[in-house]
């Protein structure tokens, strides 16, 4: 498979996609962050 | 009820007075080390407002940007960002169990921005045009960021002594003019958070203009963004660590309200310091993505970035989080000062350090010691009069006359 990039459509498409999987994924950890930050203050509660 | 006399006339007597015993103390070894960094630093001035730029810095007109920018404007700037995030707390979140620690923090951040205007005053050629106002009313250049950044500090910094106004006039006892100053504060809040958004992402967007200079690891379209986000952990750390060292130096002078509500402020500043931090490291990382340049990490100034993206940004998260969990406050104290550690070192990185990149390193701009020492001085000129003013003045305790005013 060629991965050359030759405009700057490819570019945009290339960093763009990345970016969309890395946001996914951050908010995945965001949640669990989230859950570890306040865990012992919810049991306390 | 209190026996302190409240006239204007007695509070100037007692202000003097309070001036007089701090002359006759004792000279300790750090009142020494003062007095050399307070003659170098006069001296210094001097040199430098006589013999002009070129006496005391190292400065060219490839690198017109040094020490003074890096540190003392960029530093200063987001290090002061503990006045617009602790009164928003306050006053617009309503998070009034943090209201003790907003007159510190506002009057850290009134003293952080009239040190970056003093420096400002000491870096452009003409300073003389600076304090007539001459970019605001001769040649505007709005075209430029620098004229927003300028026009935003201009304003912002009035804002401040404005927000700052109630500590002098209730320590002199001007009652009314205190009570009008108090009324203000929700306008001045908001208005403080509008500049402070605007000037502390102005500050990072002036890079935009020099993509091939900065390196790609740190240049980004989001550097904007960068800087305003990385601006408010840098602040809820700078409360925390001001705070640490207050505790140790002016503990006798701390009110019962301040010392209660301390811990929990802690604790509250340390989980939305981890917060912020996270969400800046994932912006971070989406920069990198933006620009495409993974394959720059494993280069020397890859290595250096990801020293402060990993040690300076995901550490300070995770120990942050875990001392915020744990009611760890002395692991929380060291984070905040890993994390003022770690913006100092993403502002010098900008503006110096990862700035002209390409060049040779005998064309790279290196301070010169005297710039070094003129920055030391005005910090310590900055510490000297936030002790004059809290050993005073009621910052960290309540005015016996105006306690039933504080909420």
């Amino acid at each position: 498979m060629d991965n050359t990039i030759h405009t700057l459509q490819d570019f945009m498409l290339h960093t763009e996609s990345n970016t969309y999987i890395l946001m996914g994924v951050y908010l995945v950890c965001m949640v669990g962050f989230w859950k570890f930050l306040t865990q012992k203050d919810e049991e306390q509660d | 009820m209190s026996e302190q006399k409240n006239s204007p006339a007695q509070g100037m007597t007692d202000a003097a007075l309070g001036f007089m015993r701090d002359d006759n103390q004792k000279f300790s070894p750090l009142t020494i080390v003062t007095g050399i960094i307070l003659l170098v630093g006069t001296i210094l001035t001097i040199l430098r407002f006589t013999q002009g730029l070129g006496a005391v810095t190292n400065l060219t007109d490839t690198h017109p940007w040094g020490m003074w920018i890096g540190f003392d404007l960029m530093c200063g700037v987001a290090l002061a960002a503990g006045g617009y995030t602790t009164s928003a707390a306050c006053y617009l979140f309503g998070m009034k169990k943090y209201h003790s620690a907003v007159r510190p923090a506002i009057l850290t951040a009134f003293l952080g921005y009239a040190m970056v205007v003093v420096s400002l005053l000491y870096d452009v050629g003409r300073p003389d045009r600076l304090i007539l106002a001459y970019p605001f009313v001769v040649q505007q250049g709005t075209t430029s960021l620098l004229f927003e950044v300028g026009l935003c500090v201009l304003l912002y910094l009035t804002v401040l002594f404005l927000e700052c106004t109630p500590i002098p006039l209730e320590w002199l006892g001007f009652r009314k003019a205190r009570n009008i100053a108090v009324k203000l504060t929700l306008t001045l809040t908001i208005l403080g958070v509008v500049l402070s958004t605007l000037h502390q992402s102005s500050l990072g967007a002036l890079f935009l203009i020099a993509p091939s200079k900065l390196h790609p690891l740190w240049y980004s379209p989001y550097l904007a963004v960068f800087f305003f986000v990385s601006s408010i952990a840098a602040g809820l750390s700078m409360v925390i660590f001001e705070g640490a060292l207050s505790h140790k130096a002016l503990h006798h002078r701390m009110g019962k309200a301040y010392l209660e509500e301390h811990q929990p402020l802690i604790f509250g500043y340390a989980k939305a310091a981890s917060l912020v931090l996270f969400g800046y490291f994932m912006v971070k990382v989406v920069g990198i993505t933006a620009g495409d340049n993974w394959h720059l990490l494993p280069t020397p100034y890859g290595v250096w970035f990801l020293v402060e993206l990993l040690g300076f940004v995901a550490l300070p998260c995770f120990l942050f989080a875990v001392g915020s969990r744990n009611k760890d406050v002395g692991l929380i104290k060291f984070t905040a000062v890993l994390t003022v550690i770690g913006i100092v070192l993403n502002r010098l990185n900008i503006s110096i350090i990862a700035f002209n990149w390409h060049l040779p390193l005998a064309e790279r701009y290196i301070p010169s010691w005297m710039e070094i020492a003129l920055s030391v001085y005005m910090v310590t000129c900055l510490i000297l009069v936030f002790r004059f003013i809290v050993t005073r003045m009621p910052v960290f305790d309540e005015h016996p006359d105006f306690k039933e005013h504080h909420e």
